[in-house]
């Protein structure tokens, strides 16, 4: 025997013991508990500055450095924290038109957003405007339906990003409305929109079965619901997709009294949620998990 | 060497191990934290901020010109002052573009009540203003339509019992909303005419339900925004004096 493979051979069989030893240790004693935190925003429409006291329905409501101070204290609280955006970042103040976006970018990187998906009115300066804008965003778009191959944005976004918190895998994707009738074509040129249900499923499963994700997060800006039977909202959406823990909406400014819960095609769990719009609210959804084997039977305990 | 190699191959057990160990969601809990008047701001982010909002309040409320009346798109039945001043501004201030660009005047301007958006407040005008009564973005399209669809333009106008702002147009319905006399420059509508009609691209687009700019022999887009030509003109006069005149009315 050659004294190299007498090492890896030997290597092996310490590492066996080693491991049985510390398996004893660190998984059968106290089970640990580990918890992500999501926040999220949606439509803030380039609400920088809080609304004044004189707005009728606002007043005094949202504004960024608020915003800033808020998620800075909820990450002292829990390190393990993703902050992320559901589109329409762009128009509905002066900012915007005397900017063209590049302040609200500025300022979700120095708040450091993790990731956001693009939303109808982030084309309001035309395609052209928002790649203008992205040398000041610090973090990634994520979008998997919008086919941007035929453009000035092809390669500037990703279909899905997984973060990796306290161990704890966690795969984020987007999804955009369909831009057609909605937005002129002269705005979003060659963009192409793909199905969202596909997409969706898509990526859930490469994000469950190949990337090995413990937690699927769905950024959307399709819209919470819709009177219409054909149009595809996150309600529909959740149900027709599996593996997808939290569904963070936009599109609707939909305040919602609680997350919404909707079994999705295997009928499971999936939480749907959107926090209005103009920044005047936050979403704050934690997710605690558990290491100890038993508690799988028990199931997840959903309080909203 | 040994040391090493030992180390890698527990820290790989120990991660596929963890891994294998199945890791539980147990509770998901949910809640909307709102950001509200009592929050102290983040002074470093309010520091950012700053210089970006001097500039643009500064800028919106620097004077442009004079509003002796508040003016309202309530005020009026079929045609408003307001309404009035915004349809004439954008004849004013596009005809020239248009006509230098393809040799033709614009024959006569169609917008729509619901995209005047604020009312222009007595006292000073300021970009602000102009923000505020028009916070959209669409610009000035010029669509070449036949007298047949200007016809069809003055149905619609004549139905929607709504004062839709109107340049170069003179239009008067009966009691039972039916077009009694339309005439676009003080001429009656000729069918076989090609007519060059302002409006904006969300009209153009359907908007509002006027379907009538399609089919066309051809569509010019200014790509002059609504709101410039409105600041311009505020830059160029002193005083607005906007009126109600007779340029659409109903004959009871």
């Amino acid at each position: 025997m050659k004294r190299r493979d007498f090492l890896q051979q030997s290597t092996v069989a310490t590492s066996l013991v080693a491991l049985g030893g510390l398996s004893l240790t660190s998984f059968t004693a106290a089970p640990k508990t580990k918890k992500i935190t999501v926040l999220h925003t949606n439509d803030v429409h380039s609400h920088i500055d809080p609304f004044g006291p004189n707005d009728g329905r606002n007043a005094n409501l949202g504004g960024v450095a608020k915003r800033a101070r808020l998620i800075d204290k909820i990450r002292l609280d829990n390190p393990n924290t993703l902050l992320l955006d559901a589109g329409d970042i762009f128009q509905g103040t002066p900012y915007f038109n005397f900017y063209g976006g590049e302040l609200e970018f500025k300022l979700m990187s120095k708040l450091k957003y993790d990731a956001a998906t693009i939303g109808n009115h982030d084309f309001d300066n035309s395609i052209d405007g928002l790649y203008a804008q992205l040398p000041h965003a610090e973090f990634p778009f994520l979008i998997s339906n919008y086919d941007f191959s035929n453009t000035i944005m092809d390669t500037h976004t990703k279909p899905y990003k997984v973060f990796s918190k306290d161990g704890i895998k966690i795969g984020v994707f987007g999804v955009g409305i369909e831009l057609q009738g909605l937005v002129d074509i002269a705005m979003y040129k060659e963009t192409k929109y793909l199905d969202p249900v596909e997409m969706a499923q898509d990526m859930s499963r490469i994000l469950k079965e190949q990337e090995q994700c413990d937690l699927i997060i769905c950024l959307s800006h399709l819209g919470y619901k819709y009177n219409s039977e054909t149009k595809i909202s996150d309600l529909k959406l959740a149900a027709a997709t599996k593996d997808i823990d939290l569904i963070i909406g936009g599109h609707t400014h939909t305040f919602l009294p609680k997350p919404t819960i909707v079994k999705n095609i295997e009928g499971k769990d999936t939480l749907v949620n959107q926090v209005g719009c103009y920044g005047i609210n936050l979403g704050k959804i934690d997710f605690y998990f558990d290491t100890n084997k038993n508690k799988a039977a028990e199931g997840t305990s959903i309080i909203v | 060497m040994i040391f090493k190699q030992l180390m890698v191959c527990i820290c790989l057990m120990f991660l596929v191990s963890c891994k294998t160990k199945t890791l539980n969601l147990t509770k998901i809990e949910g809640k909307e934290i709102p950001i509200s008047a009592e929050l102290p701001p983040d002074q470093d982010i309010a520091n950012f901020i700053k210089p970006y909002h001097d500039h643009v309040i500064n800028t919106l409320d620097s004077t442009l010109a004079y509003a002796p009346e508040t003016y309202s798109k309530d005020n009026g039945t079929f045609n408003t002052a307001i309404g009035n001043l915004m349809a004439d501004v954008i004849y004013e201030q596009a005809n020239p573009i248009f006509k230098s660009r393809t040799g033709h005047d614009i024959d006569f301007v169609l917008l729509n009540k619901g995209g005047i958006r604020a009312p222009i407040s007595k006292g000073n005008i300021t970009l602000r203003t102009a923000y505020e009564i028009m916070p959209f973005e669409n610009s000035v399209v010029v669509a070449a339509i036949k007298g047949k669809n200007v016809n069809a333009a003055m149905t619609y106008l004549s139905q929607s019992k709504s004062a839709h702002p109107v340049s170069k147009l003179k239009l008067a319905i009966n009691s039972d909303f039916d077009v009694v006399e339309a005439l676009v420059k003080g001429k009656a509508i000729d069918e076989n005419k090609t007519y060059y009609v302002a409006t904006n691209d969300y009209l153009y687009n359907g908007g509002d339900h006027m379907t009538f700019f399609k089919p066309n022999d051809s569509v010019y887009d200014l790509n002059y925004k609504l709101r410039n030509a409105f600041i311009d003109y505020f830059t160029k006069v002193d005083t607005i004096n906007p009126v109600i005149d007779d340029r659409f009315i109903q004959i009871k």
